[in-house]
């Protein structure tokens, strides 16, 4: 490798033209775009952008908004929910996966062909899936269970479940494969050794794969919760936001007001907020995991 | 499920003796039908019905008729098949005033679909190359910003970009979505190839230096040939994922070019007319076909493209 001796700019010329749209990307569209919206989510700019400070202004009204409140709320269920039932889902799975059983690749292929469809398709499937008139609800009224109700997408209530069960659907493979990941980066000997102490499978895992597992755990964790805020194709096919606001989310939220209601202010407030709830998330990580040891790379 | 007298069928012996290849694992001759054995199989056997559910139930819709579905159970396979739909959802489905079918947003994600592949694993690459033989001061600073970048909510960067694009003359067309594809595809991309780079053998680096080769010389000559396994891998990352994009369709183009998905969605969930089941159903399929047919034929590479994706740099 190149020695890097001082006072060098045009050593390694081709290397860092080559860099140039890397470079580009980093500075002027993550962190230049990122700052420029938040810096305009103080302005009071409607259709278009306009350099006129009101302070907080748009973060007040972003919290005294119903519908912001709502999708709030919506994030946080599905989020949780998500979170903790696709690890779950995932990690069982993968379990049974990994006891080493016959045609496990193709219980794996059918586990994971959901992440390769799109949200939309996924929204769609699912939203003629629980339509009440054709679905689950008339085929189960049809066995005979005449007042049986299943319309999590017709019921404001509980239509959030209704993208919930979409989402796991689509989403629990890829968990269950990068637990599988993990769980075939466990030493064997200690299968070994906890068979020769004779503690049941079900005690191995919970006290000593799991635990070994973290680190495995907390990238799944990363990857689940940044995509989670992220969700929005999904809602948009499913349910478009209802029935009435019962299934907003804040990525739509910053979609309808930046694209639909001409209130771009808004717009920006909420998707700086949206920043803010995944650099809660990100920082601690990254410090946890970059932090402290020097990477060589 | 015709599991003989395989010793593999029984996990409770071969998870114990796993990798004990040399050692005298001895496993005790077995039942095969262990009630252990039947709770794995039945438990993966009805999870895996029902994530098939729904691929059925597309299935089976998009090939009855009308009447058909009004009366009848979603489940039910049809009774009389018909490939209406399918023409109808290709050719005659109305989004809007036009009703030229999916097949328009079809070739409108073809024509953004294979720009936006090769010139974001073009880049891509060359940049991979760059981080990792050829490091220069300040590069790893750029490339832990791109990799945060990942993280940040695409909704912040949105509105930035469309200015950027409006400045250039390319917001609402097609190639604006390719240079957005382009810029959103590098971080997880970059990651991808530096890592595949730097895990080559740094000697053939050094000979091809020794031997007089530049940057270009060896990264044409020698990283790309080597490589080509890791395209594989990121081309199918990039198709799949492009194809699936929603939201950077409907934000950076115009209803004319619009993706398939944009499409599919106007279709299904339009507001007026009569809602043609089995047409939405097929449509459904016809968008979810391309990165289905990606994902059953390329199989491990599938996987293996996701695994890193989701693993850290």
């Amino acid at each position: 490798m190149a020695a890097s001796r001082p006072n060098q700019l045009f050593r390694n010329m081709a290397a860092k033209i080559a860099a140039i749209p890397m470079i580009v990307t980093a500075l002027v569209v993550f962190v230049g775009g990122t700052l420029w919206t938040v810096a305009y989510s103080f302005t009071k700019s409607r259709l278009l952008p306009k350099w006129d400070l009101v302070g907080l202004d748009q973060y007040e009204r972003l919290w005294g908004t119903r519908r912001w409140l709502v999708s709030i709320e919506n994030l946080f269920i599905y989020g949780v929910c998500m979170l903790v039932l696709s690890l779950v889902i995932g990690f069982i799975l993968a379990a049974l996966l990994d006891q080493k059983i016959r045609y496990e690749s193709a219980f794996r292929t059918i586990l994971l062909y959901p992440f390769a469809l799109s949200f939309i398709v996924t929204g769609l499937v699912w939203q003629w899936i629980l339509n009440p008139e054709f679905g689950v609800q008339n085929i189960v009224r049809s066995l005979g269970f005449e007042s049986f109700t299943f319309d999590p997408l017709y019921n404001a209530k509980i239509a959030i479940y209704g993208i919930l069960i979409a989402g796991l659907w689509q989403g629990s493979g890829l968990i269950m494969v990068l637990m599988l990941a993990g769980l075939r980066g466990i030493d064997q000997e200690i299968w070994k050794a906890s068979r020769v102490d004779g503690i049941p499978a079900w005690k191995t895992y919970v006290f000593i794969i799991i635990p070994m597992m973290r680190p495995v755990f907390v990238t799944t964790l990363v990857i689940i919760a940044s995509g989670i805020v992220k969700v929005y194709d999904l809602v948009v096919a499913q349910t478009s936001g209802g029935p009435g606001i019962a299934t907003e989310m804040p990525a739509k939220y910053v979609y309808d007001y930046m694209f639909g209601g001409q209130n771009l202010g808004q717009g920006f407030a909420a998707s700086t907020m949206m920043l803010l709830a995944v650099a809660v998330v990100i920082i601690p990580w990254a410090m946890l995991e970059f932090g402290g040891r020097k990477r060589g790379t | 499920m015709g599991h003989n007298k395989t010793p593999a069928a029984m996990p409770e012996i071969t998870l114990a003796s796993r990798g004990m290849v040399d050692g005298p694992s001895g496993p005790k001759p077995t039942k095969r039908l262990s009630r252990r054995n039947i709770m794995i199989y039945g438990i993966l056997i009805v999870v895996s019905l029902y994530y098939l559910v729904p691929l059925y139930v597309m299935i089976v819709t998009s090939l009855k008729g009308m009447p058909e579905i009004r009366l009848g159970n979603i489940f039910a396979p049809p009774v009389e098949i018909t490939f209406e739909p399918w023409v109808k959802a290709w050719a005659e489905a109305c989004t809007g005033l036009n009703c030229d079918g999916l097949s328009r947003g079809f070739w409108n994600s073809v024509r953004i679909t294979i720009p936006s592949v090769l010139a974001s694993i073009a880049i891509a690459s060359v940049n991979g190359y760059a981080l990792a033989n050829w490091r220069f001061k300040g590069a790893d600073i750029f490339f832990t910003i791109l990799i945060f970048g990942a993280f940040i909510p695409y909704q912040v960067m949105l509105y930035p970009i469309v200015i950027m694009l409006r400045e250039i003359g390319l917001y609402g067309t097609l190639w604006g979505l390719v240079i957005v594809h382009t810029i959103f595809g590098m971080p997880i991309l970059t990651l991808l190839f530096r890592n595949y780079f730097t895990s080559l053998p740094e000697e053939l680096f050094k000979a091809a230096r020794v031997d007089g080769a530049g940057f270009w010389g060896i990264y044409f000559r020698i990283m790309l040939p080597m490589s080509l396994p890791i395209f594989v891998v990121a081309m199918i990352l990039q198709v799949t994922g492009i194809w699936n994009d929603f939201l950077f369709g409907v934000v950076y183009t115009k209803p004319e070019v619009y993706p398939m998905t944009v499409q599919l969605n106007n279709i299904v969930n339009s507001t007026q007319g009569v809602k043609e089941y089995n047409v939405n159903m097929a449509a459904t399929l016809l968008t979810g076909l391309v990165p289905l047919a990606i994902y059953f034929v390329s199989g491990k590479l599938f996987v293996r493209g996701i695994a890193a994706g989701a693993v850290k740099g």
